[in-house]
């Protein structure tokens, strides 16, 4: 079939050639003449050009990396080749404008008896998955989708203007407020396997949400403050929805939330230093429109990591105290909590840590729970860490709950950013 | 909220004055804040945020670096994700579009640079903490150091055109006086090429290559991995039968584990300086060879 379809397309070709050739007139010696003229000079044209497209580029390498006179010892083979290239790159290449992936599995455990709050005996409690890349020259963009047992959430996902003048970084999207300091902290970089209690009863916990905290939609603008030297000083504003875990409750259009944080900053030594925080936190509640929570809060965080073995040795303190006054229907509640917490890290791969937690409840501040845990954490690489906490809680129910907990958290993809 | 808002706008005022007409350059590590220097002279003021005895992929990202970017009119890293864990969430923070990726104001020396170690097959964790666009110890060959300065100068020159001669004056004085240099290292070291050599990370492939030296194995069993002792026993047989007499050690390790290694093989353990500042003598990128290459020939005579 193809034979025969090759004859027929000769046949029918052949005989086309033979009149093309056929129908070129004939030509006098000037009329050639003038052609070959012309051919010449189109020649030249093309020598020409040849000869700046040469110099450009023996002058491109020199402008654009490892110069010609460097090159002489061992000669470094050139970033691109100065040739051009057969072909564009492959469907692969493309690719290369993918944003960075991560995804981070944690894993939690939990034994012993608690009645009031109780988790899980094994859960995969939240596999995040991260999607990060630079938008265009003015922004990027970072995507936490948090992924539970029964659905998938959104914990941020905003884009930061890194091109704004006047040193301001404007955040529109959903994002964890930057209330106190451990708020703003996903839970895998958390110290511990658990939020602080005081995150629990008065920044909007429930017991059908295990990442507690207030996160919102919104924006966020935060600008470095001109300070004496030696000190940092940065304040952040942010305007959301209204509608954060039980906390926040937008009922009505007009019904945002705002919260604000000033942080300050000083290395006391080149191994030490210290922040302190102040935050301060607006909004409707689940009463009304009429009913406001308010939430004041101070944190305070003091580091040591010796640069010279910083993958080794370092220590960390903090503490959050917050303030909530919630209007109810006749009263206002006014309720205070707090955490305290340690961390040493004894060596390449093991931290030791403790903390204590007291909190009034938010809805009711007659009622106050209590705790402390041990925590021990052993870091198998920087991509996956296993730890144990020992949780000791006294509800203002009157019970005691002593539970241990234990944690798998695991990463592959992109190397994230370390926590500070 | 107008509280709030307030927080966030207090004083507007011109953020980034050039001081007296200098080029404010920042450089992620202390090598290429040296290398800025040497080209930059006194029309620049240069500093680095990690310290040359700090390890360069654990830094933290302190707010105080953010005050040093924010008036940057020059950040220069060195690229291939040796500064993924700390540098991106700075670059975005600090509120200065003229360091942002991408911008004229950044500048990844890794381009300009040999890189050595570039992964041809498919790279995972099981490797370790890899680097997948090749060993960002770059810095450690001085051809590289004279690369990274030719292209800062021209960066320089085209943020600074006015001063374009005077950053090529100090480009050819810098080449004249690292080729020099280069002859002398290159003497000093010329008895040990082909020495075979054991190092804790994988930080000095491209000072092995220059120098001739054949690392054989690492501490670590792969990059950012603490060694076990199963790794161990194998390091110490290997080191044993291929008579291996000397250890590099990064000024960041600790040295427990290359001393025991070393008092079973015999070998002696050498803190080799990855980075200019890491000990006080060592101020430039000239002495930071110096030191290292004093350091190597006294170990490869002591293991004769």
């Amino acid at each position: 079939m193809k034979g025969i379809a090759a004859v027929a397309c000769s046949l029918f070709l052949l005989p086309g050639g033979v009149w093309a050739q056929s129908t070129v007139p004939p030509q006098t010696p000037e009329k050639t003449e003038a052609r070959f003229r012309a051919l010449e000079e189109r020649i030249r044209a093309l020598e020409e050009e040849l000869r700046v497209v040469k110099a450009a580029q023996t002058q491109a390498p020199a402008q654009s990396a490892a110069p010609v006179e460097v090159a002489q010892a061992p000669a470094p083979p050139p970033a691109l080749p100065s040739y051009g290239q057969i072909g564009g790159a492959g469907g692969s290449a493309a690719k290369a404008l993918n944003p960075d992936i991560g995804v981070i599995g944690n894993f939690i455990g939990a034994t012993g008896r608690n009645q009031i709050n109780p988790l899980g005996a094994l859960s995969l409690q939240e596999s995040e998955v991260s999607l990060q890349a630079i938008v265009d020259p003015y922004a990027r963009a970072d995507f936490f989708l948090a992924i539970g047992e029964e659905g998938i959430e959104v914990e941020e996902g905003y884009v930061t203007f890194t091109s704004v003048p006047g040193g301001f970084v404007p955040r529109v999207g959903r994002m964890r407020a930057a209330f106190g300091r451990t708020n703003s902290f996903h839970n895998h970089s958390l110290p511990w396997v658990d939020r602080p209690m005081v995150a629990f009863n008065l920044m909007g916990g429930s017991l059908d949400e295990a990442d507690v905290g207030i996160k919102d939609a919104g924006i966020s603008v935060s600008r470095i403050l001109p300070s004496p030297n030696g000190l940092f000083l940065e304040a952040t504003g942010e305007l959301f929805r209204g509608d954060s875990g039980s906390l926040f409750k937008a009922s009505r259009r007009s019904d945002v939330s705002v919260v604000g944080h000033l942080k300050a900053y000083s290395d006391l030594t080149e191994n030490t230093n210290l922040e302190l925080g102040g935050s301060y936190g607006r909004g409707h509640n689940d009463l009304g429109s009429s009913f406001i929570t308010q939430l004041y809060g101070l944190d305070a965080t003091l580091r040591w990591k010796p640069l010279r073995r910083a993958i080794y040795r370092s220590f960390a303190a903090r503490t959050e105290l917050v303030w909530s006054r919630r209007d109810e229907v006749t009263t206002t509640q006014r309720a205070f909590g707090l955490f305290g917490s340690l961390e040493y890290r004894l060596g390449r791969r093991w931290f030791v840590g403790g903390r204590y937690d007291w909190s009034e409840r938010a809805r009711n501040s007659a009622q106050h729970d209590s705790g402390g845990s041990f925590v021990l954490t052993y870091w198998p690489s920087e991509f996956s860490q296993i730890r144990g906490q020992l949780r000791r809680t006294r509800y203002a129910e009157g019970q005691t709950a002593n539970e241990l907990l234990l944690q798998v958290l695991f990463t592959i993809g992109a190397h994230g950013a370390h926590p500070f | 909220m107008v509280i709030v808002l307030l927080a966030g706008m207090v004083a507007l005022r011109p953020e980034g004055a050039r001081a007296a007409g200098k080029v404010n350059v920042v450089a992620s590590t202390t090598d290429l804040a040296a290398l800025a220097q040497e080209v930059g002279g006194d029309r620049v003021t240069v500093t680095s945020i990690a310290r040359g005895y700090q390890d360069p992929h654990y830094v933290e990202a302190k707010p105080s670096f953010l005050l040093q970017l924010k008036r940057a009119d020059l950040l220069v890293v060195v690229g291939l994700q040796l500064e993924i864990g700390w540098l991106p969430p700075l670059v975005t923070q600090c509120g200065n579009p003229k360091v942002q990726p991408g911008a004229p104001g950044y500048f990844d020396s890794s381009q300009f640079a040999q890189i050595l170690e570039v992964p041809t097959a498919q790279v995972t964790r099981a490797m370790g903490d890899v680097h997948p666009l090749g060993n960002p110890h770059y810095w450690l060959d001085p051809q590289n150091g004279l690369r990274i300065a030719q292209g800062i100068a021209q960066k320089l020159s085209q943020m600074s055109p006015g001063d374009t001669a005077y950053f090529a004056e100090r480009v050819k004085s810098f080449q004249q006086r690292i080729t020099e240099a280069e002859k002398r290292w290159d003497e000093q070291m010329k008895p040990y090429r082909g020495r075979k050599i054991v190092t804790y990370h994988r930080s000095w492939p491209n000072l092995a290559t220059r120098f001739g030296l054949n690392v054989v194995d690492y501490v670590e069993p792969r990059a950012g991995i603490p060694p076990s002792p199963a790794h161990l026993v194998e390091l110490i047989g290997m080191m044993k039968r291929e008579n291996i007499k000397v250890i590099f050690v990064e000024p960041y390790f600790d040295l427990k584990t290359p001393n025991s290694v070393a008092a079973q093989t015999g070998a002696q353990v050498v803190v080799l300086l990855p980075s200019v500042g890491g000990e006080k003598e060592v101020t430039d990128y000239f002495k930071l060879f110096d030191y290292d290459v004093n350091l190597m020939v006294r170990a490869f005579q002591a293991a004769r």
